[in-house]
């Protein structure tokens, strides 16, 4: 497999990221683990934005991710971190496979209500589910990988540089995906479904499997985040989960694969310095972020790489 | 001459509103022919009809000889009848190569591939050609909303041309470009799909362009084919020229 410079770069970032967690403090350390988790999951909002759907449901594959990771070790005994990521993923895959079905039949609004349907019920069921915690959720069981177990203070360490490795790939395979013939034909359909339809090609079909992986790259997340967090709860499916994902997308813009983990990542801080100086009212700090990237940039955090790269070439 | 399309009783009724009427047409493999009309006459609806954008209240269509009723616009378009349209239909945000790139890839395969580039050495070969073809290889890099309306029309038509179809329906080519262009637009088009050999329907208002590339005329009227025929034969016709053309010397009247 020959790497463009692109994905060497996303790759060195990754290795550099890594390494630097070393040194990071444990805080820092928890802090971009979470934001990584998130980021992937963002990664499967834009991959839907780029196809022209906004999704307010998301946190579906984010929870079905979580709760089949904390469920298979509650329940099965399971605790290798591959083989639960691998369930969670597999879960969301299954149903990302039926409720796309539906899904890509609908555009625009009714696709954003759709999503954020199936999302609002999976949480009632969840906050209904006793043998589940009901609404305060489950502890997670520790994880181990391939028979080794981390010593309790490793564990964070250890599972920050398998996230970072697993975005690291995960960005070229993205970004891949956005330059490949099925990525391109999602920005064409965005453009002209109609054009799209008289190419011979089937949007709808373009949108499945645009839509199960975008669920599988967000169950991925949903796998990190109860494994780093050592809980999960119904919250994950709740709406405003989704909706913090697509203001994380909405933050970093489009047109990048790195632009989501940027934004998650800056995110994060925003938030916990939020909470730290104005408590009660953190919220109002994240909106007039959101107030001001969309007054000044209209296309996202990126658009600032973009931007330079363009004054560079002029 | 072997027959590529037939129509047989097609109708189309919207309500109250019937936009075709028994429409019983017969087009022949390596045909130029023109479809004309006022507005309102039905012609885009028998486009759209045959193209599979809507689908038939009554009747047959008979593509090489199967029925296409029922199918997809995108099964038609694979069968090998492709179709360009009068606001030209392109992904603007992308630039003119990707426009292309696109068609070609979707020609290719119906499932795209999900990791492979689509930019690659054969693909834009093959993009470059068309794009020599059609003489606008200069607008290749631009961004679609930059580029003027005579080569909107052009990418339009090239894009339905990529999948190499047998039978190729333009849906009013000449619409919004100026008189000036017109001409030599038609030109381009003409001397492309006539290498590549394909049987050509067209949609047009304007009778010069007509008379000069078509060697047959369908003229509509209310839903219904009133004319059809030689070109020198349907334009002389009382009722077409009372109805479609406006009078034996309307055209002349026009440009007076």
């Amino acid at each position: 497999m020959r790497l463009s410079k692109t994905e060497l770069i996303l790759l060195g970032v990754a290795v550099l990221l890594a390494a630097g967690g070393v040194i990071a403090p444990q805080w820092l350390v928890f802090l971009l683990t979470m934001a990584l988790a998130k980021a992937m999951v963002v990664q499967g909002v834009v991959m839907q934005m780029r196809a022209g759907l906004v999704t307010f449901g998301q946190g579906l594959f984010f929870c079905v991710g979580g709760y089949a990771v904390g469920m298979s070790g509650h329940f099965l005994n399971i605790t290798d971190l591959a083989l639960l990521l691998l369930i969670g993923v597999g879960a969301a895959v299954l149903l990302a496979m039926l409720l796309g079905l539906l899904m890509t039949r609908y555009r625009e609004i009714f696709f954003a209500m759709l999503s954020l349907a199936f999302s609002m019920i999976l949480y009632g069921v969840l906050v209904k589910s006793s043998a589940l915690g009901s609404t305060d959720g489950f502890n997670v069981k520790a994880w181990t990988l391939f028979g080794w177990t981390p010593a309790s203070g490793q564990a964070p360490l250890a599972l920050f540089i398998i996230i970072v490795a697993c975005s690291g790939l995960l960005a070229v395979l993205l970004h891949r995906y956005s330059r490949s013939s099925a990525g391109m034909m999602c920005e064409a359909i965005r453009e002209n479904e109609v054009r799209v339809e008289y190419l011979g090609q089937s949007p709808r079909w373009v949108l499945y499997m645009n839509y199960v992986a975008a669920a599988a790259v967000s169950a991925l997340g949903g796998g990190f985040m109860a494994l780093s967090a050592g809980h999960i709860d119904p919250e994950m499916a709740y709406w405003i989960t989704s909706g913090e994902f697509v203001f994380i997308a909405l933050l970093g813009g489009t047109a990048h694969v790195a632009a989501p983990f940027i934004a998650a990542i800056l995110f994060a801080v925003v938030r916990t310095y939020a909470i730290e100086l104005v408590p009660h009212s953190w919220q109002m700090i994240l909106g007039f972020t959101l107030l001001a990237i969309i007054v000044f940039l209209p296309k996202g955090l990126w658009s600032l790489f973009t931007g330079q790269a363009r004054r560079a070439k002029a | 001459m072997n027959c590529i399309l037939e129509t047989q009783g097609l109708c189309k009724e919207f309500g109250a509103v019937t936009a075709a009427k028994d429409v019983n047409v017969r087009i022949h493999k390596g045909e130029v022919v023109g479809v004309i009309g006022s507005n309102g006459a039905g012609k885009t609806t028998f486009i759209n009809m045959v193209t599979g954008y809507l689908k038939p209240s009554r009747g047959e269509i008979l593509f090489n000889g199967q029925s296409i009723i029922g199918r997809t616009p995108r099964a038609i378009t694979r069968a090998g009848m492709a179709r360009s349209f009068q606001v030209a239909q392109l992904f603007p945000q992308l630039s003119v190569l990707d426009n292309l790139l696109i068609a070609v890839s979707a020609a290719q395969s119906p499932f795209p591939s999900l990791l492979a580039p689509m930019r690659n050495a054969s693909r834009i070969a093959q993009a470059d050609a068309i794009l020599a073809e059609f003489d606008i290889s200069r607008w290749r890099d631009t961004q679609v909303t930059a580029v003027p309306q005579g080569v909107r029309k052009l990418i339009d038509i090239a894009m339905a041309l990529i999948g190499d179809p047998q039978m190729l329906l333009l849906d009013e080519p000449t619409s919004g470009v100026s008189a000036e262009e017109k001409t030599a637009l038609m030109d381009t088009v003409m001397r492309v799909v006539a290498q590549h050999q394909v049987t050509v329907l067209f949609v047009e208002h304007d009778m010069d362009v007509v008379r000069r590339y078509v060697s047959r005329i369908l003229a509509f009227y209310s839903g219904e084919v009133l004319a059809d025929g030689a070109p020198e034969a349907v334009l002389a016709n009382a009722r077409v020229q009372e109805f479609v053309t406006g009078g034996p010397n309307a055209h002349k009247r026009a440009a007076q």
